[in-house]
């Protein structure tokens, strides 16, 4: 992939009107919300009707099994999700934090990756997950308040989740920095770190110190801002004058808005990106530009604060209809392929809810347990106490 | 056979207890899969729709929409095996239904819960509490009293009455809430004049320029000339406080008056001594520091009757309990160790303590402990009273008004100043001998402070 001077020094002429010093709130809502569009710099290979479009920039060249593969990601991780957002509202989770809308942009991003590269997480990243290997299942315990994620974060090279907003960027630059003076930057076989944030974080003071790390030590770091349009309730053009993937330049490294919705150029781009930060010149700010169609999480109702029109138009953008449309048109997948992507979907729904219900509840004693490496007496003086007070009451363990 | 399972309510959001059945988009008789909608609810949070966690076939709805409906309880029963031999419905679950009502904001529950805007409040008996091992039996006694209210089935509707929202919970914005606090106005008092009967700034300022009398509610009058005001926090605390005391601590009351004068002509010398610059030096912190001092004395005062343990326990401490007047009501915060507090000391303390008490921000845990109390009835003018004791205390001393007074002395008619004391003990722990030896040392300290010398 192309690695243009533009993105490095972009034309002044290339940004649009809202970057001027004072923009008018028309400009900047004009820059940001023209999100349906997501502007003329947006980085698309495949329409929301399922045309393949070109790109000066970027392409790819995809086959059909592989695009088969995307679409079979994409259907399992949403019913997933879906399957997942029913089991907190039958009372089987605490909470649940819905990726619906948002498959392209993490399936797209999540096959860009090598299995030697590593990736930080926030906690919406089920479709990352899904794509290191991290079965689904493993995901509910963080949800269902048992445990805190069982997946080994070393191998399957995908860091635990991070709840506290943009925080995952700063241990991300950190681990970036690490491989770079590891010397495992810098050819082909080079390795490339890529972390996960929403547009909310974009205004923690953590994002920003993790990009000005990460620029001045050259660290193979993708930042993959998942624009979603609304941080909780607070919408984009109310936390930043420039769209998200401009503000890249300040820091001094490229910046590109990709359509979120569109897996194939989310593909291109991320595979573009880390294929940059291996050979050395990261990092590199992509901004994928979706939409989250589901609430903020099951604490949330957007109803309160977002127009239903919003979402129709959304909705017309679809991730995976415009793969399936273009599967069918290019005759790439038949019915039956189809079909048995949804059995696939329904088994694994099952599997979910199966595994959720009976999982068992941990032992009193685990809240106390690794909070310290080796012993400390304060706490098992507390543990004991605790367990003492637990065990006197009448039937049952805890 | 067909097997019955009852859906509770989940927890939609994070830490709701309650939430409100909107509609219901099936009935008894339908046949459903799993995740198909059943219901909509609106929590505290949002409205959520709740996908059904079996398949089979709808037996019983246990609410109707509008109903609130506590967490766990459950809402819904289905049939998960429908092509089985016919059986008997389940069991209405009875016990279960005391947790529904139409919950409106303020509106008491079954069980004496009260509807806030975030929950019902503390739950009050051990009805839903687990059974320690060893207390098993004594909680479920108390258990079983409980009212137990048979649920409505939706197929049989006949809805208890619904009360109209509003109730006493006065409704006011945060801010609007933060002011009345501030400036001491107590919300209960105010009649909204904001859309819906909301309390608005300007209902919260005009209150305190016109302040509202005194709460004494009368029931003598009738209909619109009267007004309720429901039991509760400080006025409750403080009548189940008296009455368990009145009714638990044989009370006998000593008065004594006393010429201070000598007392108000030291506080003048103070007052202008450097050393008590800028100090707020009350009548009342004479009074606490005889107090203390004649503890020392008089021990069994400061002692308290342990009825569980059939002991009476002495402190070789002081938490000295003032009784304030405050906007929640009354409170009795603590000087803690007082008898180890020089006069400034205790004056800076009462002060303090004071203020803070006035400010409704007396902290749970300074209210507690408390060995002897002080009130100061004499700040409203009233010469004496017959205190009852703080639960727990074995002795209550009211400080009355100083005024002046003509006085004997030396032969004398004179103009002096002269106060009141009375000292209400518990006739258990303190007998009249040491009751009075106690009164007088006081009113010794406080005719003439010289004699702390002889302490």
């Amino acid at each position: 992939m192309s690695s243009p001077e533009q993105w490095t020094h972009p034309e002044p002429d290339a940004a649009p009107a809202a970057t001027a010093a004072k923009p008018t709130a028309e400009q900047v809502i004009a820059g940001l919300r023209a999100t349906d569009e997501g502007g003329a710099d947006l980085v698309q290979l495949l329409t929301p009707e399922g045309e393949r479009v070109t790109h000066p920039d970027f392409d790819i060249d995809i086959s059909a099994e592989e695009l088969r593969g995307l679409y079979r990601d994409m259907v399992l991780i949403r019913r997933v999700d879906r399957e997942a957002n029913a089991l907190q509202r039958k009372g089987q989770l605490g909470i649940w934090v819905p990726l619906l809308g948002q498959e392209a942009a993490q399936i797209g991003a999540g096959r860009a990756m090598r299995p030697t590269d590593m990736a930080f997480p926030s906690y919406r990243e089920h479709g990352i997950a899904w794509t290191r290997g991290v079965h689904p299942t493993e995901l509910l315990g963080i949800f269902r308040g048992t445990d805190q994620g069982t997946w080994d974060p070393v191998e399957k090279r995908f860091h635990p989740y991070t709840i506290v907003i943009g925080n995952q960027v700063l241990n991300a630059a950190g681990y970036a920095m690490g491989q770079k003076f590891d010397g495992k930057v810098g050819d082909d076989d080079g390795e490339a770190t890529m972390v996960f944030f929403g547009d909310g974080a974009t205004s923690q003071g953590d994002v920003h110190e993790g990009f000005v790390w990460a620029a001045v030590y050259d660290a193979p770091l993708v930042f993959f801002c998942q624009n979603n349009q609304w941080a909780i309730s607070e919408p984009t053009e109310r936390q930043s004058r420039l769209p998200l993937y401009q503000r890249a330049r300040g820091y001094g490294f490229p910046g590109i808005r990709v359509d979120g919705n569109d897996v194939l150029a989310t593909l291109a781009v991320t595979r573009w990106a880390l294929d940059e930060c291996r050979h050395g010149n990261g990092p590199i700010l992509i901004e994928a530009f979706t939409y989250r169609m589901d609430a903020h999480t099951t604490s949330d109702d957007p109803t309160r604060y977002r127009l239903s029109d919003e979402l129709e138009l959304w909705k017309l953008k679809d991730p995976i209809e415009r793969v399936k449309v273009y599967l069918v048109r290019q005759q790439w997948a038949d019915q039956e392929f189809f079909a048995g992507v949804e059995a696939e979907a329904d088994e694994l729904a099952e599997n979910l809810r199966e595994f959720c219900v009976n999982m068992p509840d941990p032992p009193a004693e685990r809240i106390f347990s690794n909070v310290y490496a080796e012993g400390n007496p304060n706490l098992e003086a507390q543990r004991d106490e605790f367990l003492d007070y637990v065990s006197g009451f009448a039937g049952g363990e805890h | 056979m067909p097997q019955y399972k009852q859906f509770p309510l989940p927890d939609t959001a994070e830490g709701l207890t309650e939430a409100e059945i909107l509609t219901w988009h099936v009935k008894p008789g339908d046949t459903v899969t799993v995740n198909q909608i059943i219901v909509e609810i609106e929590t505290a949070k949002a409205a959520v729709e709740l996908p059904c966690p079996w398949a089979g076939v709808v037996t019983e709805l246990h609410a109707e929409p509008g109903q609130t409906v506590e967490v766990g309880v459950p809402i819904i029963t289905i049939d998960t095996d429908p092509g089985g031999a016919a059986a008997p419905a389940p069991a209405p679950a009875a016990a279960e239904a005391n947790g529904t009502s139409s919950g409106k904001i303020g509106e008491e529950m079954p069980g004496g819960r009260i509807a806030t805007l975030v929950g019902y409040g503390p739950k009050s008996g051990t009805a839903k509490r687990r059974a320690r091992k060893d207390t098993a039996a004594p909680a479920a006694a108390v258990a079983a009293p409980a009212p137990v209210v048979a649920p409505q089935p939706v197929a049989a509707p006949a809805p208890a009455p619904v009360q109209a929202p509003g109730g006493y919970v006065p409704l006011a914005k945060p801010p609007v809430r933060k002011l009345a606090k501030d400036l001491g106005v107590d919300l209960y008092s105010l009649t909204g004049s904001g859309p819906d009967g909301v309390i608005t700034r300007e209902d919260v300022e005009s209150a305190v320029a016109a302040p509202a009398p005194a709460a004494a509610p009368s029931s003598v009058d009738n209909g619109a000339r009267e007004r309720r005001v429901p039991i509760k926090g400080v006025r409750k605390a403080t009548a189940q406080a008296m009455v368990d005391s009145a009714f638990t601590a044989p009370h006998v009351t000593e008065f004594l008056t006393v010429d201070v004068t000598p007392m108000m002509e030291l506080r003048a010398r103070l007052k202008n001594h450097p050393e008590f610059r800028g100090v707020k030096l009350t009548p009342l912190a004479f009074c606490a520091k005889a107090v203390v001092l004649a503890t020392r004395r008089t021990p069994d005062v400061n002692a308290t009757w342990d009825t569980a343990a059939n002991e009476i326990v002495y402190k070789d401490y002081v938490h000295l309990g003032i009784a304030a007047a405050t906007p929640r009501g009354l409170v009795v915060p603590k000087v803690r160790d007082a008898d180890r507090m020089s006069l400034k000391e205790l004056a800076i303390a009462l002060d303090e303590l004071a203020t803070v008490a006035r400010d409704g921000k007396t902290a749970p845990a300074d209210m507690m402990n408390g060995t002897i109390t002080i009130t100061n009835v004499g700040v409203f003018g009233v010469d004496t009273g017959t205190p009852i004791l703080n639960p727990g205390e074995s002795a209550i001393l009211a400080l009355g008004a100083i005024r002046d007074m003509p006085w004997v002395v030396d032969g004398e008619i004179k103009i002096r100043k002269i106060c009141q004391l009375a000292l209400s003990f518990d006739h258990r722990v303190v007998d009249g001998q040491q009751g009075s030896q106690f009164l007088a040392d006081v009113g010794a300290l406080l005719a003439d402070p010289g004699f702390a010398m002889t302490y």
